[in-house]
């Protein structure tokens, strides 16, 4: 467990040196958290109560959304994406010789990816938007430890779906196609193009049953306290698909193991 | 001193000249390399279009609760839309590589383009050319055919010429917002993201009718960031709206002259950016 840690450790400070970059990045996210409050006030003053959200819940939604598109690694995330460069490469026989899983050894990059992320990347947007704007905050002390839950297990669903689409480089050699396909996926159904609470119908109904859904949508919705089926359900639907997610994961990396060939040597 | 400022002058006519046979001759290489792996190019170039266009969708989604946006109908906004992210995707694809030249710097590899017969610029702008950034342009004008053709205007030679104009028109001024984003990168190596809130941004803003965003917005995109010139003024005067802020209606006529502005902006920026720049000379 310790080498885990340390590994997660390491990957937070290795992210904590592009400060530079980590600035210019949260002032675009706090762009595009403007322009997007500008749409949704459009959208909610014509619609009160637009898919259950009053105003300040859609504001709030804008803010959470652009701080957490980077830690849940909605685009894709450079740890994944650098696990996928590593089996097209062949580098990834480094990994396997290591004396550690490969899923948990990656989980924990992937983790401390997040961690730095969600402090540099998610409190300034929501700290500019919050003083600008008049948004919802959770009320108790048991919403922020369901906040902090949800949050985690948002990171690790979406550390589930990069991780499967990294190995598939196994099979298919470049794994770059793949991603671009997982990417328009987890833009339509986490919810950043559009809360999917506005989405209509059974278009709405199958989003919000997806592994994409568990990323993004369901712990805002927690932090908005707006989950449908209560806190309780929501938390139980991203475990479930940790659960699924990460056994399809472990299964990947024994078949995948059984395939490398090592060449020369 | 007249005669050499004349030589200066034809030096710089002879070698501008040979930019386009240059710029040519760099992206068909990229372009060659990519078509190498032609089922990874195809993939990519259908995700391109995919995540471009998922924006439309967004609009697409929002319009089954409602009917018009901000005075917008459907095809008012499909219009708006489609202008936008092709101005943008033009511009992306000729060239959106120069937001990579921070990378260049850092390893050292701006020192080779400088001692090659080709403009340092030319070969920013064609860095590692993606032709699967067509994508964007090709969704984009999917939904500009399908916005035109359910638009009723009377189309008079006037208006095709106004909106066919403002195409290149904001398609250069994206571009020179790529450029000067480019030039701040001799300032700031780490700051290629800082672009993206004005073209990516931009493009996310000028997608909707300005108007929804409040004066001060219209205001400087208007006179700091002339965004508004892209396709929102031109396509109001298309569309037969009044302009914001009691601007005359031919407000949009001036697009072409603002990309000359822009442009002229940009190139001070990145000629300066470039005498500025000191290789780290390890």
């Amino acid at each position: 467990m310790g080498v885990y840690w340390a590994i997660a450790v390491r990957s937070f400070r290795r992210f904590s040196t592009y400060r530079i970059a980590t600035l210019t990045g949260a002032f675009t996210n706090t762009v595009f958290g403007f322009i997007f409050c500008g749409v949704y006030l459009t959208l909610w003053e014509l619609r009160p109560g637009l898919g259950g959200y009053d105003v300040s819940d859609a504001l709030t939604f804008v803010w959470l959304q652009q701080g957490l598109l980077m830690p849940i690694g909605i685009f894709g995330a450079s740890t994944t994406v650098e696990l996928g460069e590593r089996v097209r490469t062949g580098e990834i026989a480094v990994d396997l010789y290591r004396p550690t899983q490969l899923m948990l050894w990656w989980l924990s990059v992937d983790a401390g990816r997040a961690m730095f992320q969600l402090i540099a990347r998610g409190g300034l947007p929501l700290l500019v938007g919050s003083l600008v704007f008049d948004l919802n905050f959770p009320s108790s002390a048991a919403q922020w430890v369901a906040v902090a839950a949800a949050l985690v297990f948002g990171v690790v669903v979406s550390f589930g779906i990069r991780y499967l689409v990294a190995l598939s480089g196994f099979w298919i050699t470049d794994s770059r196609g793949v991603e671009h396909v997982a990417m328009v996926l987890s833009l339509f159904f986490s919810g950043t193009i559009l809360p999917l609470v506005v989405f209509p119908g059974w278009i709405g109904e199958v989003a919000r049953a997806t592994p994409w859904a568990a990323t993004l949508q369901v712990p805002i919705d927690v932090w908005l306290g707006r989950n449908p089926g209560g806190v309780g359900s929501a938390l139980a639907f991203q475990l479930g698909w940790i659960v699924v997610l990460l056994a399809a994961g472990s299964l990947a990396t024994v078949f995948a193991t059984r395939k490398v060939v090592i060449q020369g040597g | 001193m007249a005669e050499s400022l004349t030589k200066a002058e034809e030096s710089w006519l002879s070698k501008a000249t040979a930019w386009p046979g240059q710029y040519w001759m760099l992206v068909v290489m990229w372009i060659r390399s990519s078509l190498a792996y032609p089922a990874s190019f195809a993939l990519m170039l259908l995700g391109s279009a995919l995540v471009t266009g998922l924006d439309f969708v967004a609009v697409l989604l929002m319009f089954s609760h409602i009917e018009t946006f901000g005075g917008f109908t459907l095809a008012e906004m499909g219009l708006l839309y489609g202008t936008a992210s092709m101005t943008l995707g033009l511009a992306d694809l000729v060239i959106g590589s120069i937001d990579r030249i921070g990378q260049r710097i850092r390893t050292g590899e701006l020192d080779v383009w400088l001692i090659r017969p080709v403009s340092a610029f030319l070969q920013a702008a064609a860095d590692n050319f993606a032709l699967r950034r067509l994508g964007r342009p090709l969704q984009a004008g999917l939904v500009l055919v399908i916005s035109v053709a359910a638009l009723e205007i009377d189309w008079t030679v006037a208006k095709v010429l106004l909106l066919a104009v403002s195409l290149i028109s904001g398609s250069v001024i994206f571009a020179a917002i790529f450029v000067l984003g480019g030039a701040f990168q001799f300032v700031s190596i780490d700051s290629a993201e800082l672009a993206n809130s004005f073209t990516y941004g931009g493009q996310q803003l000028t997608q909707y009718p300005l108007a929804i965003f409040g004066k001060d917005i219209v205001r400087a995109v208007t006179f700091v960031v002339p965004l508004a010139f892209v396709n929102y003024y031109p396509v109001l005067q298309v569309l037969g709206k009044p302009a914001p802020l009691g601007l005359p209606s031919w407000i949009g006529l001036l697009a072409p002259a603002v990309a000359v502005v822009m442009v002229a902006l940009a190139s001070l920026a990145w000629q300066a950016g470039l005498r500025r720049y000191r290789s780290t000379g390890s």
